[in-house]
């Protein structure tokens, strides 16, 4: 990367949500970098803490969480100290969030282009915003940009009227329209088409690159990460364990997590009996007696070391920009593992 | 009607799908429909698995409800065991003895099982509504298919909310399982599962079919998941079956262009071919036309006015005017 500073730099995030049967620590000193401009994934398995993360930083998280750490430092601002006013006016005009699933995120009683123009209501000062013209017009304009066709027509649509992709594309067109400099995508297009969901991926890719928009894509997805990400954050209970540049981390994923993560996924070449899944389940985080690298439990590598002491997110060697939280991280042999998930992703990125 | 693949067998099939319609009256207009399932044929050998894919709304949900005989076709014929079942209404099927044979696993477990039902309850019901099985015999049968399945014991006392996403899965199959069926019908079985999850259930159904001689009809919008367990694929396009052959030549050389543009959005496929414009509406669709006309970038004037017969293109039936001239897009993955 540069040497300028990150649009958004996370440090040691922690987060706990306080709840009647016991607290979840469901962040623990999570760091995270986004360069303007810069696609980073972030993957893991349900319940890893991904979108609790995309939640924490749009100040959006549910009452029970509370930060117990850490600093989200976004041009400037922590978000993690900024009172509502101020994180209010910065949704939606510098940072906004795409939602999992667009029918449950849209107002159902709402033509879709006044939840468009809603947006650019609240925000009507944001920069580089078009006066000129009424605001209807620049929810049309804001449609189109997301190539939905008629967008004259579509503009007066209810959700239910539109199928779901063309939902997930109003959603986009919403988090878009005050051109913010940082998205969070929360796997938008679990639900969708593989034909849909390589449109919707197209779009967000196009739009970022012609804004200069950092996104934060979160999905569970590997292969479509691998697809359109720069950068790959791997996340785990809560954990970040691994953290590379697309292609270095498919090359040699450096954490076991991430190797299992790959060869559960099944690819173009994948035979089933390749298919070797994570061991277990992901540790119940309200536990007090959670082992230092939260991975330990499930890990044919563990010593007494990582139950005890928690490894650090450091480079694993000359590489600066690949950095993995491993005692025993997997060498320069190939893991025969991750072998089977990792030659589709290699060819796309040469493509 | 188009020549049968897999008549390559000699063995006559456990279901034999023929001219099957399914047709939905819709408000909008008097006497409008929705063609849900239009004319689709194939052939499904005992101890096979064949999978369906395609866009939402393509007619593969109803495809299989029909199949299942939750739904009533409007025309054509559903043999299995050489039984016309297509001829029976719904509401008869659901007492006779087919019913036992044609199983299905819903696509979220956690929405298909009764949150008020033990899983021993939730597996014992088919056993005491279709099998009828009493008392001991129910326990004994729960305790036999949990085994198979890999759900273990002190699991069968728990309530759904107290099971992680893969037991309940389990569970789900268990279920399908119990009444020892020859068809059991997937649809989407693990589109709600993480993907380490995931794998674990493709790899215990593909153990089951196996070791039980299964036949599978299995629905799923992740391609690499249907090839891994089927022989055989039929691509869906607005409810015509627009291709259908072996599962690893459909993937690696796809004929039908909606087929190849399917097929290249696949995460990690490399060039992706990119469709444009809406899929046609499925109510009263114009019967001289290809329905993937306006789409398809290979479209010509004459698809607008001239429906594609069926073709077999090596080894695929195909319904394309251009099957035979289309070449196969090689993907990055098969070089």
């Amino acid at each position: 990367m540069t040497a300028q500073p990150p649009l958004l730099d996370v440090q040691g995030l922690s987060l706990e949500f306080r709840t009647r049967s016991g607290t979840v620590q469901a962040l623990d000193g999570v760091d995270l970098r986004v360069a303007r401009g810069e696609m980073v994934g972030l993957v893991g398995e349900s319940g890893s803490g991904k979108s609790v993360l995309g939640y924490a930083l749009l100040g959006i998280s549910d009452r029970a969480a509370a930060v117990t750490g850490g600093r989200a430092l976004f041009g400037g601002l922590d978000l993690l100290q900024a009172d509502e006013r101020t994180l209010a006016d910065l949704r939606g005009r510098e940072m906004s969030m795409i939602f999992q699933s667009p029918r449950t995120a849209l107002n159902p009683i709402r033509p879709v282009g006044l939840q468009i123009e809603d947006v650019l209501r609240r925000h009507a000062a944001a920069p580089g915003a078009d006066l000129s013209r009424s605001l209807r017009q620049r929810a049309v304009q804001a449609l189109r940009d997301v190539a939905i066709a008629d967008p004259e027509r579509r503009v007066d649509a209810y959700p239910f009227e539109m199928s779901g992709g063309m939902c997930q594309r109003v959603m986009i067109a919403l988090a878009l329209a005050c051109r913010p400099r940082l998205l969070v995508a929360d796997e938008p297009t679990t639900g969708l088409d593989v034909t849909t969901q390589a449109a919707v991926m197209d779009l967000i890719a196009t739009l970022a690159r012609e804004r200069d928009m950092a996104t934060v894509f979160i999905t569970h997805d590997l292969a479509l990460a691998a697809d359109h990400c720069d950068r790959i954050v791997v996340m785990h209970a809560g954990h970040v364990v691994e953290a590379a540049p697309t292609r270095a981390l498919f090359q040699q994923p450096r954490h076991p997590y991430t190797a299992r993560l790959m060869s559960s996924t099944p690819g173009a070449e994948t035979a089933l009996a390749d298919l070797a899944p994570v061991p277990g389940n992901l540790p119940d985080l309200r536990r007090a007696d959670l082992p230092a690298c939260r991975f330990a439990e499930r890990c044919e590598r563990a010593t007494e070391r990582c139950r005890t002491a928690r490894p650090p997110l450091q480079a694993v060697d000359a590489d600066p920009t690949h950095t993995v939280a491993c005692w025993h991280p997997l060498g320069t042999a190939a893991v025969p593992t991750a072998a089977a998930g990792t030659p589709v992703a290699l060819e796309t990125l040469d493509g | 009607m188009a020549e049968r693949l897999s008549a390559a067998t000699s063995a006559p099939p456990l279901l034999r799908v023929e001219s099957l319609h399914k047709r939905f009256p819709v408000g909008a207009r008097r006497g409008a429909m929705l063609h849900a399932v239009d004319d689709v044929s194939f052939d499904l050998p005992a101890g096979q698995s064949l999978g369906l894919v395609g866009e939402s709304g393509c007619g593969k949900s109803t495809l299989v409800r029909v199949l299942a005989r939750l739904l009533d076709a409007t025309a054509g014929r559903i043999e299995f065991d050489g039984v016309d079942l297509a001829a029976m209404p719904a509401a008869q099927f659901a007492r006779a003895p087919q019913r036992s044979d044609i199983q299905m696993v819903f696509q979220d477990p956690t929405d298909s099982l009764n949150p008020r039902f033990t899983a021993r309850e939730a597996i014992a019901e088919p056993l005491r509504l279709l099998a009828g099985l009493r008392g001991n015999a129910i326990d004994a049968r729960v305790d036999e298919v949990a085994d198979q399945v890999g759900l273990p014991q002190v699991l069968l006392s728990r309530f759904p909310h107290q099971l992680s996403g893969g037991q309940k899965a389990r569970v789900g199959i268990a279920r399908a399982l119990a009444t020892r069926p020859r068809l059991l019908i997937l649809d989407e079985p693990t589109a709600a599962l993480d993907v380490s999850v995931q794998a674990v259930v493709l790899q215990l159904l593909d153990r089951l079919r196996r070791e039980l001689g299964l036949s599978c009809l299995f629905v799923s919008h992740d391609l690499n998941v249907v090839r891994l367990l089927t022989e055989q694929v039929a691509v869906m396009y607005l409810g015509k079956v627009v291709e259908l052959g072996p599962s690893e030549q459909v993937f690696r050389s796809p004929r039908h262009p909606y087929t190849q543009a399917l097929v290249s959005s696949i995460p990690g496929q490399g060039p992706r071919i990119r469709l444009t414009g809406e899929v046609a509406s499925p109510i009263d669709p114009p019967a001289h036309a290809c329905r993937f006309h306006g789409r398809c970038p290979r479209g010509e004037d004459r698809c607008a006015r001239e429906a594609p017969a069926e073709r077999v293109v090596q080894g695929h039936r195909v319904a394309c005017h251009f099957a035979g001239e289309l070449p196969g897009v090689s993907l990055a993955t098969a070089a």
